[in-house]
Order: C-alpha cells, then structure tokens, then sequence
C-alpha cells in the first residue's frame, strides 16, 4: 500500500487498522544468490539495488538483532559530500545526489533536510585547509562555498564569534545541500522498498560462521540455521573483523566506542549543522527538538556500545565554548555506537582473496551519509563481480600498496 | 487569588512560618519552604500546567517526583532560563517565575489543540508516510513541523552561573536514601568504611518522607530523623541530598549531579556554583534506587485530575495538600489502600476505590469501609471526562480476563483520579551498570537478574517492596559492601519495621475501552495504545522499533512512567509474553544533566588553558598579533602604528635580509636524549645517519612513520658522545616524544637511552640577518663567532647578555643566525638586552608569518602545511636525507612500496604567478586542464604563497604531480571561481647556494 | 572510566593512560626481504576481537612507562596486566 496523505485521511476513517506490515518477517530459505550480512543502512541499501538495478532479487539480509539498530540507529545523522579527495568526493556526492530522491524513491519519508553543513576553522592551518579543500571541492562540481566570520554570524546567529576566545572562529566552509536525515527512516524506508521487490529481511539471525568450499564461499551459519549463499556480502560495520576473521581474513580495521548524545527538546534555535575541529564540536537541532550532538570516540578498542563520561563532560566543555548559551540546556541521553576505525579514514568496499565474499567496511565515524551510495555501488560490486568506477579505489590492496585515501582532514571530527 | 486553597492547616514537611511569592503563567501565588513548584501549585488548586506535545491536550501534574512526564515548565528568565524542568523536582524559592511550555497563546486556550481534533491523521510515524510531494519541499514542512515540536525555549544569552566538578573514592557508594539505602548507609558507616549515600531529593528519606508505617516501634519519620543525623555525625559518611546519581559507568564510575543553588532565589546565590558533578570510583555500589509507580492505561487518562496514587499520598502527606475535593482511586495492587485513606484524612473526599483485582485484601477493605470508602471490586476506571480538569469516572466490572467489561456503567462525579498500576522497580543505574534483568511476574515488572559489577539492588529497586524487608536487605548489602572494603564483619542488624501481607497485582495493561477514547502510554510524546497497536501491525516490532517509530519512552522522562505498559500492550499486541518481547537499554543520565554543570569549569579561559612562552608579555606591550599554534600562542606579526597584516611581514622580512631580526622561537619542542645508546635511537628515528655527528655539531633530521610519511623534523644538536638535544615542530612536540618513547620501551627496550622533555626549560630568541653575528658579538664575549671556529649547524655554551645559553647556529630564515637557548626564568632578560642591543641594527621582532616566508623564499618545507601524511621524503625532494646504506629506520620498508615509487607522485615544486603581484590562495588546486567542465582532474595545490617582499614578487610553493619534471611549464591553479597562471620552478628562490646562512 | 592497575603505580583513571592498541605485534624484517603484503599486514591489520584483547597501554601521566593489558571487548573487564616484554597469560592466549 502506497503511503501518501491520502492514505492517512483514509486510515482515519478505520482507525489504520488496513496498514500492512511494513516488511514481512519470513523464514529463511534454504539458500539464496546473495546473503547480505547486517541489516542496517548499508546492507539494506545494498540489497534494495541489488534487486532495482541489478535484478538480483532472490537476495537475504541477515541480521543479528533488529534492522537499524547498529549505527544506522545511533549517529547523528548528518550528511554531506564535502571531501577532499577524488575518490571520496565523487563517491559521497553521488550518495548525497541519491538523498535528493530518496523518500518517493522509497516511498518513504526519510526526512532529508539540506539544512547546510558547516565547517568552522579556527586557526591559520585551518583555514588553508579549508580553502584546499573547498577548491577541490568545487572543481569536482560540488557545492561549496566560503564564509567570513561575519558570514558564519548570519548564517548562524548563536555562535560565539566573538574574537576573545580561545579559538576564534575564523572563517568556515559550508555545503548548502548538506544537512541531516531521519536515521531510523533510512533503514526502514530501504527495507520496506527492498522487501516489496523480494527481498527476504531476516531479523534475530546471527551470523556464526561462513561456509567455504576451497576459497570460494557456498553459506552462512546462522541461529536460524544454515542458509546457502552464492555471494556473500559483509555491511556489519563495527563487527567487521568479527565477520571478516569467520571468512579467515584480517582487516586493517579496529572497533571503537564513538558516542553522541541528545538534549531535551527544545524549540527551533539551531537551524543548521555546525562542525569543528578544532573545538571538537559536532551539532544539529533534529526535527524534535533536541540538541544531536556527537562526542569523541573512546581511545581503545570495544564491542560494548556503550560510552564513558569524560569523553561526554569534554564534548560539553566544548560545546558551551560555541554556544554558551546552551549552558543550561540539559543531557536527556547519551550512547554509542561501535566503528569501524580504517587507517586512512575511509571505506573499503571491495571484492576479498575470498571468493564470492565481498566486504563494506571501514567507514570510521563517517558511514550514515554514505548509506544510499555505499549501497549501489556495493550492489554493483556483488552482481558483477568488480566495483564501479566510484568505488574502484577503496580496495582491501591499497593497504599492501599503499595507495591509501588518506581523508583524516574530514575525519579529525567525527560527523 | 494568594490563598492556598488546598493547604491544610497542619501537617506536612513544609515551614509555614515562612510564605514564598511566585508566578505561574503571569499569576502571583504563595507556598512554603519544602514546596516543590507542584505541590505548590496543588495547594493553589492549579492541576492544568501543559499542553501536550502532539495532540496540545490539557495536562496536569501527574506525579510527585523524576517520573513526572507532563508538568514541564519553563523555570526563570533571561539569562537564567531554563527550559522543561519538571514542576514535581524545582523547589520552590521567593521570586519563583515559571511558565507553561508547548502553548500559545496560553494553557487554558491553545492553537494547538487543533491537532487533537485531526488526531485521526497523526498515528504513529504518519510523517513517514507524507510529506514527499512535491519531492524537495520538505524543508518547507518540516519549518512548520519543527515549530509545532520542540518544548521549552532554550536560553538566549550565555549562562552567568558556574559550576563545579569534583572526585571522590568511597568504599560503598549508596544511591538513594529510602529506607533501604538509609539501612545501607548506616550499617556501612557503622563498620567504618567511607560512603556516600546521594539521594535526587532536597531531603534525605525517600518514600519515608510521605509514606507511615513504623520503623523499631515508632513512627517511620522519627526513625528517619535519627537516621540522618547519626549518618550527618559520622566522619567518613558524606550525606549528599539534591544529588542524583545520574549514571553508572565501567569499574564503578558513577555520575552524581548535585543542585548546589538552583533553590535559592537569583539575589542569594551570587558566589555560588550552580550545580555539582561528583565523578566518584566507589568500590561497591549499592543501589536505592527505589521503585516506579506506573499509571493505568484507559480512555481519558490524561486528563488533569489523574494523577499516580503515590503522588497524590505524597502531596496530602509530605506537604499538607489535598489534591482535590473528591476522589475516585483505581488500582491493580495494594498499595493504593492507604493512599486511599491518607487521602481522605487530607480531607479529600474519596467516592470509591475501584481495584481490578476480583480478589481484594480483606485488612485493608476492611480499614476502607470503616473510613466510609467503597471499594469496588473487580472494577476499573474506564473513561475520564472532563476538559481542562476530570470531572467525572466511569466505572466498569472487568471480565475474568481482563479484555472485556462487564455490567453497567458507573459515573462517579470527581476532580481526581489517583492511580496504581503497579510498580517498576527503578532499574535504571542497575541496567546501565551491564546488568542483565528478568521478569518477575509476581510483582509485573522487570528486576535485576545477573550483575557485572561490584554493586547490589536493594528494597523497591529490586522489587522489595515491604519496609521491613526494604531495611533488612539494605542492612545486610550496606554491612556487606564496608566487609569487602575491610570494614567491619560483615553482618548488621536491621531495624524492625511492620510487615505487610502482598497480594499480586493484576497487571491489565490496557483498561478495555468502553468507547471512542484515546489512551495514552506514554503521555509526554501522546503515544496511545492504538499506536502501539499499529506500529505492532507495520511490523515495528522489537521494542526499539517501537520506541524510534511510536517514540514512545523518548521524552525527557524516557519513560519513566511508560515504558513498561508500553512493553505489554506490545507484547499482548504481538502475542509474545513480556520478556520474549525484551526489554530496552537504559542509558545515562537518570534524569538530564545540566550541560554546564558537565562542563564544570573547563570553560572560558580554563576551556584549553594557552601556552605562553617567556616572553609572552613583551609581545603583549608592543601589541603583537597572535596566532594560535597547537595551544601556543605564538606571535604572528608586530604590527607598527596601523599597519596591515601585509605591510608589517614585509617589513619584518626587509629586517631580517638586510639588518636584524629577532624571533621568540621557544614553542619549539625539545628532548633532551642521554645513554650509552642515544645516537641509535637517532639513527632508528631519522632517515639520515647519526653515529658521525660530533660533539658540538648539529644536524637536521626527518622523522617518518613506518608507512614512510613525513611525520615530524628538527635540528637535533650533539652536546657529549651519549647525549643530543632534539628539537621538534611546535605542534610536534608532544608527539614525538610519545613516539621515541613508544620505540624505546616497546621495540627496542635493551636500550639504554633516557629522554627528558625540555620545551619549557629553556627559552629562545633567534635572531637573524646580517647583523645578527655582530650583536651577538657583542654580547657574547665568551664564544669564538666567526665562520670557520663556529661554522653553520653547530652549538656553544657560553653567556649572552650574562646569561647563561646555548647557541645553535642553525637558520631556519636562511640568513646568518643564531637560536640562543637560555632557562625560561631569564627569557625575557635575554630578549630586552637583545632589543637594547640591537637598537642600533634598528633589531625587529618577526612572527611566523615573516618566517613563513623567509623559509619559504629558502625552499624549507613546514612539516603539517607541505605535508598532510601523504608525503614522503622524495616527494619533498629530500631523498639526500634518506640513508641509503643505513641497513633501516622508521619508514624505510614503507618507502619501498609500489606506491611511494610512483613518477607521477605529487612532488613540491615552487611557483610563480604570470602576475607577479598577485598572491595565489594557500589550499588554491592545480587544474589539469583549465578547459574542463566538472569534474575538472587535479594534479596538486598550492601548499604555501606569499607576497616576497625580498622578491618584489609573489610566489608559491606547491605539490604537483611529476612535479619535478616539469619546470618551466605554466599550470592553471584556481580558487573560488578564478584561474591564474604560474610558472613550475625548483622550490627555492632566495640564496641557492646558501652563502648568506653559511656566512 | 576505566580503571587501570599501571604494573609501576597502581590502579589510576584511564585519563591518565594511552591506548596504544593491539600488543605483541613483531616488527618484520630486514626490511628487504619483507613482502608488500607482509608489511601492509604488519602496518594495519590488527586482530581485533570480540572478547579478550592484548593490548598496550602508556601510563603517559604517571610513570611513563608503557605495559600490556588483557582486556575484554565486551565486558571491559581488565584480566591482566604484565610488562613489557612479558609473554600474555597462557590461559588469556586467543
């Protein structure tokens, strides 16, 4: 059933009682042409374009809890296409140009606000970072632009610009289509979509092994039984190694806490997204009201999904150094996530020494806004059997290379 | 209207000697110290503080305490505003001003009760399915679905209050001061051991301060009384009240935030600190935390009137309120009998006591019927009337099993409604902590099952819900806790108290409707029943789906109230049992922290506390231009009357070339390196060869990462056989000492070398130009000066100005120079008697601006803006630095890789513009063809650009794709929509063969 | 905030610790007879388990001095600590 106002005038009358489910809950069958394992952004994106663009539909995603529930359901929800290298730029600007589209291609509202996306610099090697990368931006046809202090005073009227601080700001890039999404949407308009062209969405199914004939895989081990696999896709960011290690492959990946928190709600006060990195600062106001803010990620490595205080009382500190006036707003919920940190700070999607096991991982603090793209050129990745031209580069051989895409400016805060 | 129309005259923990004004909505009212802003409001008989906050229904207070989800006020004005603060928690204080939130024009009349007359369009996550069309409009409603959203007002002025941040170690950490964490605390502090008993509440007693019964014989208050003070008289206890421990984090880290002033008016807490964070490592926990009560879901149960039983227990008893005039209790437990009848002895007339439960307990109907309370058996409140205020229940004979009604209708007239529907214990910091719960059916809530840390639950917080029971269990945990902490023996006798028969409640999650009504599950985010129901069908069926879809439990409450009904009806909805459906995380904080009070004084000046540097104040005076570098404040340019930026670089570098100059060059890091095997440890971290350098000399050094990155570089001096002092970037410092550390202790650890930081030891003035040799000359009567005796790249000891120093003869400038090195304390000694001095060579400061340019015009790369960790030594055109007989280094195998051996590498090159005046942007890209439309391919950019005022021109240095190979040509480098032309040149532009610095 | 038993000082706040991740890594070598992919491995691909890992911590407001600890991903929990140089705890080997 489509959904649309009208609907909801209809539902109105019979109380709703005539929405359906919005994906089934099938049993698995016995194998598939692909299994995707993680059934977050990510693995659902790559599942839906496997079946629209590829025709690929007899298609399983796999996941171990519920769908959404691992970083798909826990960041904060920003997206942009601001990066610096080619690689990058041209992979997240198509994810961002997919944004553009997605809630009638999904038929589901994922709530993409291009509220903008700015990035504050606050000292000299900021600023000549900032204008290398917003140079190299826009001659990859993507929209960025620079602001004056001044500018960055209009555009945001409750930061604190003023020049007496400990790190003034200076200056700041701002991508005018960025801005935020609704998480959870993502996941379930994908799922919904993905479901409706016969994709099988399996929740509470763990992945405990991976089946291989030689070098070539033929299955998963589940908790719901074995389910045959010609194509194996991993997306189950954060447990990436854990996956990768049942495929007897090692990662250049470590798993870290990156914790974010919310503020009670309040009414609008903040209308775009302000990041820095120097302050260590990330924010936005969500639709509800409340203050998203995204905190540091913890220095060891950990599987726990949860955070540690100080990392929350620093994020504060530097919070209030913006915005003083945020003082007195209050913490209502703090959590984290687990990501996958990469050494050059960005993604690996790519064919393995496994054959028929392809990976996606490695997206650091980063993935949320890759969601549609990460899954359409993985989707291609899987159903040909070799990755787009957008996604040649992040190969699991660059760390043998040393061909890295070295993006630790976009990453030196989190987002 | 001042009067406080539902006071009773006696009674209550309030100090009537005492009368507090306040507003509420522009109305002046009064109360008592010990009020909270609700109980205040109840003995005014204001109930209607809200709107809601999808639907804008009418609200009233619901509950006495943290669970409350509706009576959300905005607290104060201006700068001291504070948005959602709970009325049940904001003690009330003289001046109090406080405001609905979520309501325009008003509370009683509001626009947005619109939205209740559409309700039928807003199920749950209806705004998933709408709003996409046209596609790109929904900046356009989200602008009004975000003003519709949202509570209170954030502040709009910078907070004028401090806070505080302080630790602590205890041996038993006790949150929660009921009578099981008062039995805890006293029995731990009565073995000795150190405890913090921290309790969210302005007094210290829990469910003591409004509850009866008798502890030891006498009445719970008194017990209570003598409890406090002789934990108030132990020395190694520390009584916290208004102090909620907010979060349990690993290895028994616990967040406690304390309420230092929020009580006090405005004018009286000047000097104060706001609000308290306790970050506290305690070696047991023992939780409190006490219990929930939960509301029972039927039609109409939002209606302001219908309160939680113990709130309305709570207000007659605690602070002399009735709650109203008449009454009606429902409940599905026993514990609403005696709100009952602490109800009526208020003087609130209860009409009825309707319990779902066929069976009642007999005791107590029997008390009931003798205050003259009818009590229904078997029957619920089904419906709430009213408007603005319930006026009326209807009452309904529940069927056996609880999902249909049976029998007539019931209207009972009232302007209450008190409810039980059983309690939750208060498992929050226990979930938080990793422990795991289990579903206890005898009592229908959850309770904690397996631990991970040191901590116990006790009393209501694990179900425990008699007193007796309660003390006993915190008795023992409390004894148990000092016993593991050394403390005492282990055992404590509890206080006595009177036991209570239970009979179990019976949980109906959801009332049966007898009409049209909306029933709400959580009441703050307007989740009803039915939206359970629905997102159960859509399939939103693990109960986070339920939660992000409904957003039931998403509130400032975090659903307090709710989580549990909300828990069930899914459940029943999905046909699963409670604890298959499972149960969410609770995650920290309890209830909201204060963003400032998380700050604590890590704010303003103490935010990244700056580095200063010996001469710091001598800038200052001569009104320097600073520039932040890492935390340094660092001078970047003097400028002279109204001088620009510009002017003033290019005459300090016109100082430098032709007389003197003078830089504060301390930020520069620097590791003293001694040991038998010091000069290993150099040859292991720089590319080039140490083991020849001798004593006395200097040489310049780049440091790589295994992957063979330019990481850092310096000049590092040889001052004996077995000991060199390094020197670093500014930015570095910190970095490479960590990173020779790391190397020495984890890969090399035979070694004998011993690394000392000693960037703050010494203070440095460079001083450069041609000069400079004469100054020092001057001042220096103890160190051979000329070329030959104290050649380029070496070092002295001996006096400058009478101070004792080390000079390096090193130049980062490329002219004649000298880095005089002196102990911090005479810094700014050194620097006036250079000025003095230098007076007559017209001596002039020079920033990092002007060095940046002078090294740059000398080709000299700034590691961190030539290199960005994608540079090698030869893509700086550095592979003379790179030992090739050396059999390794850090880096050398990364080197080797097919990638770092690439011909097209980006390799730094100089360049100048076709128009020698115009100065190329720094971060400004390479085009590989200036024709090309989007995405244009790029082949580098422009790492360093400057006006040369030594030049008369403008140049750049950049890194270029085979660069190396290509000078002479002329290359399109663009920035914000403009294209110039520069010529590729070799990287070096001032002095080639390096005369001037060897001279 | 974790609890650290620094081997030198005793038990002290994580914030005065560095994580220095994963422990008893050889560095290969001589470099020349080290593959790309020996290298690369060496490099940055790490272990990274869901459960006990031995890893390296720097007590770099205290002491100084680095040390290993065996601590569960999950749990948190710190198993073990041992110097530098020390074999890991034959019952905490993966």
């Amino acid at each position: 059933m489509k959904y649309s106002l009208l609907g909801l005038i209809k539902g109105a009358g019979n109380h709703h009682k005539d929405w359906p489910a919005a994906w089934r809950q099938p049993e698995p069958k016995p194998a598939y042409d692909v299994v995707i394992i993680g059934g977050g952004g990510h693995g659902l994106a790559t599942a839906y374009f496997l079946a629209k663009e590829h025709g690929v539909t007899n298609v399983a995603v796999v996941e171990k809890g519920w769908i959404g529930g691992g970083n798909t359901g826990r960041n904060t929800t920003i997206v942009r296409s601001n990066y610096l290298w080619d690689e990058s730029a041209h992979l997240y600007e198509k994810s961002l140009k997919l944004w553009e589209g997605l809630s009638q291609e999904l038929n589901f509202n994922t709530m993409f606000s291009q509220r903008g996306v700015m990035n504050l610099a606050h000292n000299l090697h900021d600023l000549r970072e900032l204008n290398r990368r917003v140079s190299a931006i826009r001659l990859n046809g993507i929209d960025s632009e620079f602001l004056t202090t001044e500018q960055v005073k209009a555009f945001c009227p409750i930061i604190n610009t003023a020049p007496t601080i400990r790190y003034p700001v200076l200056g700041a890039s701002l991508q005018r289509r960025g801005g935020t999404a609704r998480h959870d949407a993502v996941a379930w308009g994908f799922a919904r979509a993905a479901d409706r062209l016969g994709v099988d969405i399996l929740q509470n199914c763990e992945v405990t092994g991976i089946r291989r004939e030689g070098i070539r895989v033929t299955g998963v081990e589940t908790t719901r039984g074995f389910i045959g696999a010609r194509k194996i896709g991993s997306v189950a960011a954060g447990h990436s190694s854990v996956i990768a290690a049942m495929a007897g492959l090692r990662l250049p990946i470590e798993s870290h806490p990156l914790q974010a928190l919310v503020s009670e709600p309040v009414k609008p006060v903040l209308d775009t997204v302000v990041m820095s990195g120097a302050v260590h600062v990330y924010v936005s106001q969500s639709d509800k009201g409340e203050l998203v803010i995204g905190a540091g990620i913890d220095a060891y490595n950990s599987y726990a999904q949860r955070g540690t205080l100080q990392v929350i009382e620093e994020q504060m500190a530097a919070l209030i150094e913006l915005f003083p006036m945020f003082s007195r707003m209050r913490l209502m919920r703090q959590w984290a996530g687990i990501v996958d940190v990469c050494p050059d700070a960005s993604p690996i999607m790519a064919r393995t020494p496994v054959e028929g096991f392809y990976i996606n991982c490695g997206w650091g603090t980063g993935g949320f806004k890759a969601t549609p793209g990460s899954g359409w050129v993985f989707a291609h990745t899987i159903a040909q059997d070799r990755p787009h031209e957008l996604n040649a580069a992040f190969t699991l051989e660059r760390f043998s290379s040393g061909a890295l895409i070295d993006e630790h400016g976009a990453a030196a805060v989190a987002h | 209207m001042t009067a406080q129309s539902h006071r009773n005259p006696t009674g209550g923990r309030i100090d009537r000697a005492r009368t507090l004004g306040f507003t509420f909505n522009g109305r002046y009212y009064e109360g008592h110290p010990g009020d909270t802003l609700a109980s205040a409001l109840l003995a005014n008989g204001v109930h209607l503080v809200g709107r809601s906050f999808k639907y804008h229904r009418p609200r009233g207070i619901v509950g006495s305490g943290a669970e409350e989800p509706n009576a959300l006020v905005q607290l104060g004005q201006g700068a001291l505003t504070e948005p959602n603060v709970r009325a049940t928690q904001a003690e009330l204080h003289d001046g109090l001003a406080a405001a609905s939130v979520n309501c325009w024009p008003g509370v009683r009349w509001d626009i947005g009760a619109i939205n209740g007359l559409l309700g039928g369009l807003f199920p749950a996550g209806f705004y998933y399915k709408t709003f996409m069309w046209p596609a790109r409009a929904w900046r356009a409603y989200e602008w009004f679905i975000r003003r519709a959203a949202g509570l209170g007002l954030a502040p709009r002025e910078p907070d004028p209050e401090r806070y505080d941040g302080t630790h602590a170690h205890c041996d038993v950490l006790v949150a929660g001061g009921g009578p099981a964490g008062l039995a805890a605390a006293l029995a731990a502090g009565r073995a000795g051991g150190r405890v913090i008993l921290a309790d969210e509440q302005a007094e210290i007693g829990g469910s003591l301060l409004a509850g009866g019964g008798t502890i030891d014989g006498r009445p719970a208050r008194a017990w209570l009384d003598d409890a406090t003070a002789e934990l108030a008289g132990m020395a190694e206890v520390r009584v916290l009240p208004r102090a909620t421990v907010f979060g349990y984090y690993d290895h028994n880290y616990l967040g406690i935030a304390e309420r230092l002033a929020d009580h006090l008016p405005p004018a009286e807490r000047a000097g104060r600190a706001r609000q308290r964070v306790w970050k506290v490592r305690a070696g047991r926990v023992v939780l409190a935390t006490g219990a929930i009560e939960r509301p029972l879901v039927f039609d109409g149960n939002d209606r302001p009137g219908v309160m939680l039983a113990t709130a309305a227990q709570a207000y007659a008893n605690r602070w002399a309120v009735r709650v109203g005039d008449r009454a009606v209790v429902v409940t599905n437990n026993d514990s609403a009998y005696q709100t009952a009848l602490d109800l009526s002895e208020s003087g609130v007339a209860v009409a009825l006591l309707a319990d779902l439960r066929a069976e009642v307990p007999a005791a107590l109907a029997q008390r009931l019927s003798r205050a003259g309370i009818e009590v229904a058996a078997g029957s619920a409140v089904v419906d709430a009337a009213g408007g603005t205020r319930v006026t009326s229940a209807e009452i309904r004979r529940l069927g056996a099993d609880g999902t249909t009604l049976e029998g007539p209708a019931r209207h009972v007239p009232c302007d209450v409604i008190a409810v039980s529907g059983g309690w939750s214990p208060a498992v929050h910091l226990f979930s938080q902590s990793g422990g795991r719960l289990r579903w206890d059916e005898a009592i229908a809530g959850f309770v904690p099952d397996i631990s991970r840390q040191a901590e116990v639950s006790v009393g209501a917080a694990r179900g425990t819900f008699d007193l007796a029971a309660a003390l006993a269990e915190g008795a023992r945990a409390g004894a148990a806790a000092a016993h593991a902490a050394g403390f005492g023996d282990g055992t404590a006798t509890a206080p006595a108290a009177n036991a209570r028969e239970v009979i179990a409640p019976r949980p109906v999650w959801r009332v049966p409707s007898a009409g049209r009504g909306k029933a709400f599950v959580d009441i703050q985010n307007d989740v009803t029943a039915a939206d359970i129901a629905l997102a159960a069908r859509e399939g939103y069926s693990a109960v986070e789906h339920l939660k992000r879809y409904t957003t039931t439990g998403m509130g400032t409450d975090q659903g307090k109230t709710s989580n549990v009904n909300a828990l069930a009806i899914l459940a029943h909805a999905t046909g699963t049992a409670i604890p298959a459906v499972g149960t969410t995380t609770f995650r920290p904080p309890y209830t909201p922290v204060t963003f400032g009070a998380l700050a604590g004084r890590t704010v303003g000046p103490l935010f990244d506390p700056a580095r200063l540097t010996a001469m710091h104040p001598w800038h200052v005076q001569a009104g320097t231009r600073f520039e932040d570098v890492g935390q340094w404040k660092r001078p970047w340019y003097y400028p002279r009357g109204s001088e620009t930026l510009h002017q003033a670089v290019a005459r300090e570098c016109r100082a430098v070339r032709t007389s003197l100059g003078i830089m504060d060059a301390s930020t520069l890091g620097k590791i003293d390196i001694q040991g038998p095997d010091a000069a290993k440890l150099l040859d292991l971290v720089y590319t080039n060869a140490w083991g020849g350098l001798e004593v006395g000399r200097c040489r310049y050094g780049l440091m790589l990462k295994e992957d063979g990155m330019v990481f850092d570089d310096g000049v590092t001096a040889r001052l004996g056989p077995q000991h060199f002092h390094m020197t670093t970037t500014t930015g570095g410092a910190a970095r490479v000492m960590a990173w020779l550390e790391e190397w020495l202790q984890t890969e090399r650890p035979h070694w004998r070398v011993y690394l000392t930081s000693v960037t703050t030891q010494w203070a440095v003035a460079a001083i450069a130009g041609p000069n400079a040799r004469r100054l020092m000359a001057e001042l220096c009567p103890n160190i051979a000066l000329d070329a030959i005796d104290f050649p380029f790249m070496a070092w002295r000891d001996g006096t400058v100005a009478g101070i004792a120093a080390r000079v390096f003869r090193v130049s980062f400038s490329g002219e004649s120079a000298f880095e005089i090195n002196v102990p911090s304390s005479q810094g700014m000694a050194l620097w006036q008697a250079l000025m003095t001095a230098g007076a007559k060579y017209d001596i002039t400061p020079y920033g990092t601006e002007a060095m940046h340019v002078l090294r740059a015009e000398k080709g000299f790369v700034i590691v961190g803006q030539e290199t960005d960790g994608t540079v090698t030594p030869g893509d700086l055109g550095m592979d003379w630095i790179v030992g090739k007989k050396k059999p390794d280094f850090v880096g050398r195998r990364g080197l080797a890789r097919a990638d770092c051996k690439r011909p097209d590498r980006k390799q730094l090159v100089g360049l100048l513009p076709q128009d020698p005046k115009e100065v190329l942007v720094e971060g400004a890209q390479i085009m590989a063809d200036a024709a090309a439309p989007p995405p244009v391919p790029m082949e580098g950019h422009v790492t360093s650009s400057y006006w040369s005022a030594t030049l008369s021109r403008s140049f750049a240095l950049a890194l270029l794709k085979g660069g190396r190979a290509r000078h002479g040509q002329t290359v399109p480098v663009h920035a914000y929509g403009k294209t110039s032309w520069a010529q590729v040149t070799e990287p070096i532009f001032y002095d080639k063969e390096g005369e001037k610095l060897r001279g | 905030m974790l609890l650290i038993a620094c081997p030198f000082c005793g038990p002290r706040d994580e914030t005065e610790f560095r994580c220095g991740g994963e422990s008893h890594i050889a560095r290969p070598g001589p470099a020349e007879t080290v593959s790309d992919e020996r290298w690369g491995d060496y490099l940055f691909n790490r272990a990274n388990p869901k459960g006990v890992h031995l890893e390296r911590w720097l007590h770099g407001h205290g002491c100084g001095q680095w040390f290993n600890v065996a601590r569960d991903t999950v749990s948190h929990r710190v198993l073990a600590v041992y110097r530098m140089g020390d074999p890991p705890p034959k019952d905490l080997t993966p």
